[in-house]
């Protein structure tokens, strides 16, 4: 424990100075993670207000807060290393990371959450100008508030574990756009980005429940909102716990035959 | 006519370069039913809680999610592809092969690279728009159809006078391909009514990134609420882009002087 502490503390080090050297690239990512909640709150807005106020249980400022609590959440849980694990091994520098005596997703967990703590310098200002604008009122219940702290925790590193693995197929294909954006567009529909879940048909919901990408993302902004039930809250954490296990092994699994496979290009 | 022969041989270098890797038709056409169930699904979902979107029935809107995939296909098979080749031309010199060819550089610049299997795009942009204009079609005459032609050629233009600027800049700051992923993010904001947007945001999508020209006017040309001054500004905007853009690309060229040289 006390190993890994000092290895992310440089691990951060390192990260911070990396994505310092990069900030218009990383503003673009930002940008994009901006206009596409900001483009369903619009939506979802006017057909609030066209309906005289509200929609499927949710008020007009219940959508504003919804999209711009999932605006932070997305942000906070958001990857990017399918994208990047392919061009790792294109080009080689997967050798590299194999040489180090530690498992290669510890530098890019610290990656990830160094670039957080970056753009939170710019998020959280336009979370707020977002909602002065929008004239969002939001009031947070503790205990929900509170639970939110660990259920963000876990759907991080859930996303994290599955989509770390799901990176690993470009050991297999480095062709993986089409893959990477089948999984975008599936998580699209069951995570809630689209439009809170309850507005789904019932068929889609149940099949949320049964997929992980619900625990990722809606299950955290939900909360947020305080519309969870405490039996809700520890049936989401018990389904964030099975999904994160599973990512895990999933992790083990893929990890150890890709390693196999992996030939090294350009060596 | 001399045009025409060009772009008709870069388009068959084009179509002879992407046979060597035909999975990328499989691969674009799985990628573009992907977006299209994402723009239809959308619908779906918001139109099962509501019978209009900000005065846009869902005909209307089927109409717009054509026009978006349609200009949107020919961002990407032409447009953005060459453009990023022109990019790497300027920084690595290279510029000046295609600046002695005997023609005119813009006309080469724009066209030099085409990605066919992006086409798919516009291919399953068609039965979208065909069914979205059935659907309108007892209100839709001639006078409609060439008011909807006109703007959505205009809308075209504009979206490449627009790009062919930002690409411009890179004789300047050479490093400006991030540009187009930020044209591409803000891009998805026209799959809906620029109208439904605050203020801010829709001045934003008209003028500054002029998306919403390009989708939201044209589908309003087949759902009849175009008014005069839009189309005739639209118009006056496209041509005026063009005379810009091409001044802008002018003054670039002579600015430029080859990295090599």
């Amino acid at each position: 424990m006390v190993a890994f502490y000092s290895i992310y503390k440089g691990y951060f080090r390192t990260a911070l100075i990396v994505q310092f050297q990069y900030r218009i690239a990383m503003l673009i990512w930002l940008l994009g993670g901006i206009i596409e909640p900001l483009m369903y709150l619009v939506v979802w807005r006017t057909v609030s207000e066209q309906q005289g106020g509200s929609v499927g249980g949710y008020q007009t400022n219940d959508f504003v807060v919804y999209f711009i609590a999932m605006m932070m959440v997305s942000h906070a849980t958001f990857t990017w290393i399918m994208w990047e694990y392919v061009y790792r091994i294109r080009m080689g520098q997967f050798s590299v990371m194999l040489l180090k005596p530690i498992h290669p997703i510890h530098s890019d967990i610290a990656d990830n959450i160094g670039y957080k703590f970056l753009t939170l310098t710019v998020m959280a200002p336009i979370t707020y100008l977002l909602a002065w604008f929008f004239q969002a009122t939001w009031q947070p219940v503790p205990w929900t508030l509170a639970a939110s702290v660990p259920v963000l925790i876990l759907a991080f590193l859930m996303r994290f574990y599955w989509e770390w693995s799901l990176a690993m197929v470009a050991f297999w294909t480095t062709r993986i756009d089409a893959m990477n954006q089948a999984y975008i567009v599936v998580g699209l529909f069951f995570s809630g980005k689209l439009a809170p879940l309850e507005l789904f048909p019932e068929i889609v919901q149940r099949a949320a429940a049964i997929m992980p990408f619900r625990w990722m993302l809606a299950f955290p902004v939900e909360l947020l909102l305080g519309r969870v039930t405490p039996r809700e809250l520890l049936i989401g954490i018990g389904a964030q716990l099975f999904w994160l296990i599973a990512g895990y092994l999933f992790m083990q699994l893929i990890y150890r035959a890709g390693i196999k496979r992996y030939a090294a290009f350009g060596a | 006519m001399f045009y025409f022969r060009l772009f008709a041989t870069y388009l068959r270098v084009g179509i002879l370069g992407e046979l060597e890797y035909r999975a990328n038709f499989w691969i674009n056409i799985f990628q573009s039913a992907l977006d299209l169930g994402v723009a239809l699904g959308g619908l779906a979902v918001v139109f099962s809680h509501t019978d209009t979107l900000g005065g846009w029935r869902p005909e209307e809107l089927l109409a717009l999610i054509g026009v978006y995939f349609l200009i949107g296909g020919i961002i990407r098979t032409v447009i953005r592809p060459s453009m990023t080749q022109f990019m790497e031309h300027v920084r690595q010199g290279t510029l000046d092969f295609t600046l002695t060819k005997p023609a005119d550089s813009q006309v080469l610049v724009s066209i030099q690279r085409i990605e066919v299997w992006r086409l798919v795009d516009v291919l399953i942009a068609l039965p979208v728009l065909g069914t979205a204009l059935i659907r309108l079609g007892a209100r839709l005459g001639p006078g409609e159809t060439l008011v909807f032609a006109v703007t959505l050629l205009c809308g075209g233009l504009i979206i490449y006078s627009f790009w062919l600027m930002l690409s411009t800049c890179a004789f300047w700051f050479v490093k400006v391909e991030n540009i187009q992923v930020i044209f591409m993010s803000m891009w998805q904001a026209g799959r809906w009514p620029v109208s439904i947007y605050p203020t801010w945001l829709r001045s934003v999508l008209t003028f500054l990134v002029p998306v919403a020209l390009a989708t939201t006017v044209p589908a309003s040309a087949v759902s009849g609420r175009i008014t005069t001054s839009t189309f005739v500004g639209t118009i006056a905007l496209a041509t005026a882009m063009l005379v810009v853009s091409r001044w802008f690309w002018r003054l670039g060229i002579r600015f430029y002087s080859g990295a090599s040289a």
